[in-house]
């Protein structure tokens, strides 16, 4: 056991949490320190987390993924007391809740962490709007004071007057929204999903991701995101934690992950990943090769055209915001009839914002020679991504073979 | 075999096991048991007694019309009109072959054996659902209780109430309560444990669990237990009848002693009678949509609904209409 203190500022802090099921769970904790493997103790006890150490800072988005079978379910128990953990600490917003008595514990759970659930866990006897009080009405809250907030919630998740309604009349993601409801009725800052939208079907689930993302923003939860789909993972996550066998085997950003696979497991599950909606548009920038003023003639463009051997050049204004792009052709022509300014030379350049993933960036740079712009708010230019950028950004770090390009870069 | 098992026993019919006083034993256990609580047993016998009496009084004061009336009601409310129909002529059939205020007397012994039955079985089942230990303990018992052939249950009761309608009740409580624990205990542990978790998830106390998640979920198997219960004691009040219980068991004792079979198959016939009402009746309390209570409150409902959509739809309207203006 390590005595290191979390940074107060951490909303969970979880330290070399182990987690047993059997007869004798202390006794395999110490097998496992020991270094025995989880195989060798099967017939003493199930190990279903093996000394998991993270942090969660407040406002992030942290995504555990794994396959099944790989403890993440039962790390999130952890997190709020509902499995104990066998050894190990974990803190939420500082206060270490494997240290405290039931009473203490269910206080804990009343008011700082809610949860949403796999199959959604509805109550089926209660209507969507008592089911989204559920929080409130555990915590004693006056029936008037829980309904407006369980109807503040349902708006926020799009199901404003359906409070009224049983949640068996309700559709599938419908029924998410109502547990997503309860849990921000609860306003916790600790939000735990456990596979809340496994059960969805990808249209219904990638709506629920935006909304996850927006409420996020809106009201800035710390989430704690349990999935096994690396895809949704890379979508939601500021931070992936890739769990194996009980496990962490790597926690990093996206683009760590992605890009330096900790071990071969993880390498093989990013081979799946779809980098067209996992990459952003900052992630793959270049600075442009030179900038060509507005101010410029066609034959500055011309020369600066040749000494960087390029076909095209960004024209931006003093403030360096993006004017548009000219193409040698056009540069060329203009210097024929002897024009002064690159008036009527500037063509439209496609531009996009540094968040913007690249599968929305294919069509856009498979009609513009020059690429696509990435500008900032104030449309001021950050860098380009010429279509060579774009292509080998998609292929697969792992294998340099350009044939693994993923099918849906057919531009 | 061999000379000294031969003088060691004396009644079995084995030569080598001995003779067990295992009938004896337990009679002593009775005695002490009758001797230690023989408070308790008196006052258990007033509370059946005048129960029972009262309740059968009271549903034999108005006319066997208007109960079979209020029957039918009842049927109704809790099932639908086809169930209130049927209710009529399984009345009438009792009041005509002369057997009514036996059957009501039946229906009284049961009536209080069940809730009885039930004030023990539930909580049993709960304790059960909630203790693995509980469990563990309570199963042979209510093993014990289901299959010992029920009339050996009349001996012990009638010690400790002589004849009367007493010691049929408590054969019939102890007849009828095991699948009412049973049936609360597996309906609890049926309960999606996603559900009991999100309780635990929102920091509820265990009994906020039980009565708010556990319970309601589990209203429809418990159901089907208190059918049970309610099947099984009817059966029982009538064997009730051989320690002068009265009413349809009654009769059907007077019957077999007198060898008068027309009489017999009258009461017999009643009990069925009785039978198919209380099961449909309490068959349908499990499923909320089969009940016409249920119904009407959800027509009210989702009319309360229409209306607000509607009231919000004028809304719309008239906010279009002022900005088209």
């Amino acid at each position: 056991m390590t005595e290191s203190r979390s940074t107060p500022e951490s909303a969970v802090s979880v330290r070399n949490v182990y987690k047993v099921f059997g007869r004798r769970p202390q006794h395999v904790v110490k097998k496992l320190k020991e270094g025995a493997s989880r195989d060798e103790l099967k017939s003493q006890g199930m190990a279903a987390v093996i000394d998991a150490s993270f942090e969660v800072a407040p406002g992030e988005i942290f995504v555990v993924m794994g396959l099944s079978g790989s403890g993440k379910s039962t790390l999130i128990r952890t997190l709020n007391g509902i499995q104990p953990p066998t050894e190990g600490a974990v803190e939420i917003f500082g206060q270490d809740i494997t240290a405290i008595n039931p009473r203490q514990l269910r206080s804990i759970r009343r008011e700082k962490i809610s949860m949403v659930f796999q199959h959604f866990a509805l109550l089926p006897h209660r209507t969507v709007g008592q089911n989204a009080a559920y929080a409130l009405e555990v915590r004693g809250i006056n029936r008037a004071d829980r309904e407006a907030k369980a109807e503040e919630a349902l708006q926020l998740v799009g199901l404003g007057g359906y409070a009224g309604y049983y949640p068996h009349e309700l559709s599938g993601g419908m029924r998410q929204r109502v547990g997503l409801a309860r849990a921000l009725a609860a306003e916790t800052e600790l939000m735990l999903m456990d596979e809340a939208f496994s059960a969805l079907d990808p249209l219904i689930r990638k709506e629920m991701q935006d909304q996850l993302l927006e409420l996020q923003q809106e009201l800035g939860k710390t989430i704690v995101f349990i999935t096994h789909d690396l895809n949704e993972a890379m979508r939601l996550g500021n931070r992936i934690a890739v769990m194996r066998d009980g496990r962490i085997v790597q926690n990093g950003t996206t683009e760590e992950i992605l890009n330096d696979p900790a071990n071969d497991y993880v390498a093989q599950f990013i081979q799946d990943v779809d980098r067209t909606r996992v990459l952003t548009a900052r992630d793959v920038k270049e600075p442009p090769v030179a900038l060509l003023g507005a101010e410029q003639g066609p034959r500055a463009a011309h020369r600066l055209m040749r000494e960087h051997q390029t076909s095209a050049l960004c024209v931006v204004d003093q403030a360096k915001r993006l004017q548009g792009v000219v193409y040698e052709t056009d540069a060329a022509e203009g210097v024929a009839t002897g024009k002064d300014t690159l008036e009527g030379l500037i063509r439209p350049m496609p531009t996009t914002a540094p968040q913007t993933v690249l599968a929305e960036l294919l069509t856009a740079a498979a009609e513009h020679d020059a690429g696509v712009a990435v500008v900032d708010s104030d449309g001021r230019l950050e860098g380009v991504i010429p279509r060579v950028t774009l292509l080998s950004a998609l292929a697969d770090p792992s294998s340099g073979d350009f044939q693994t390009i993923p099918e849906e870069v057919q531009v | 075999m061999s000379s000294a098992a031969l003088l060691a026993t004396e009644e079995t019919e084995s030569t080598v096991i001995p003779r067990l006083e295992v009938g004896q034993w337990l009679e002593d256990g009775f005695n002490w048991f009758q001797d230690t609580f023989s408070l308790l047993i008196d006052w258990a016998d007033v509370v059946f007694e005048t129960s029972a009496e009262g309740l059968a009084g009271i549903l034999a004061a108005p006319d066997a019309l208007i109960l079979t009336l209020i029957f039918a009601v009842i049927a109704w409310l809790l099932r639908d009109w086809k169930l209130s129909l049927l209710t009529i002529p399984l009345m009438l059939f009792i009041v005509s072959v002369d057997l009514w205020e036996e059957s009501l007397e039946t229906l009284a012994m049961v009536a209080v054996a069940v809730v009885v039955a039930l004030i023990i079985a539930i909580p049993l089942g709960i304790l059960a659902a909630k203790s693995h230990a509980v469990s563990r303990a309570v199963r042979p018992v209510l093993d014990l209780m289901q299959t010992m052939p029920a009339l050996v249950w009349l001996i012990p009761t009638l010690f400790m109430f002589g004849l009367g309608m007493p010691a049929g009740i408590l054969a019939t409580i102890i007849f009828a309560l095991p699948p009412g624990v049973r049936l609360t205990e597996l309906a609890i542990r049926q309960v999606d444990s996603e559900v009991v978790e999100a309780g635990h998830a929102f920091g509820s106390t265990s009994t906020q669990i039980l009565f708010r998640i556990q319970l309601p979920l589990a209203t429809k198997t418990i159901m089907a237990g208190v059918n049970q219960v309610i099947m099984l004691a009817l059966s029982m009040a009538v064997f009730a009848g051989f320690v002068g219980g009265g009413g349809l068991g009654g009769v059907v004792v007077g019957a077999i002693n007198r060898l008068d079979l027309a009489r017999g198959l009258e009461a017999g016939l009643c009990v069925v009678m009785l039978a198919v009402f209380l099961d449909r009746v309490t068959a349908s309390l499990g499923s909320a949509e089969g009940s016409t209570l249920a119904r009407l409150r959800r027509r009210r409902r989702s009319s309360s609904q229409h209306q607000e959509q509607q009231n919000e739809q004028e809304a719309d309207l008239e906010a279009a209409a002022t900005k088209t203006a």
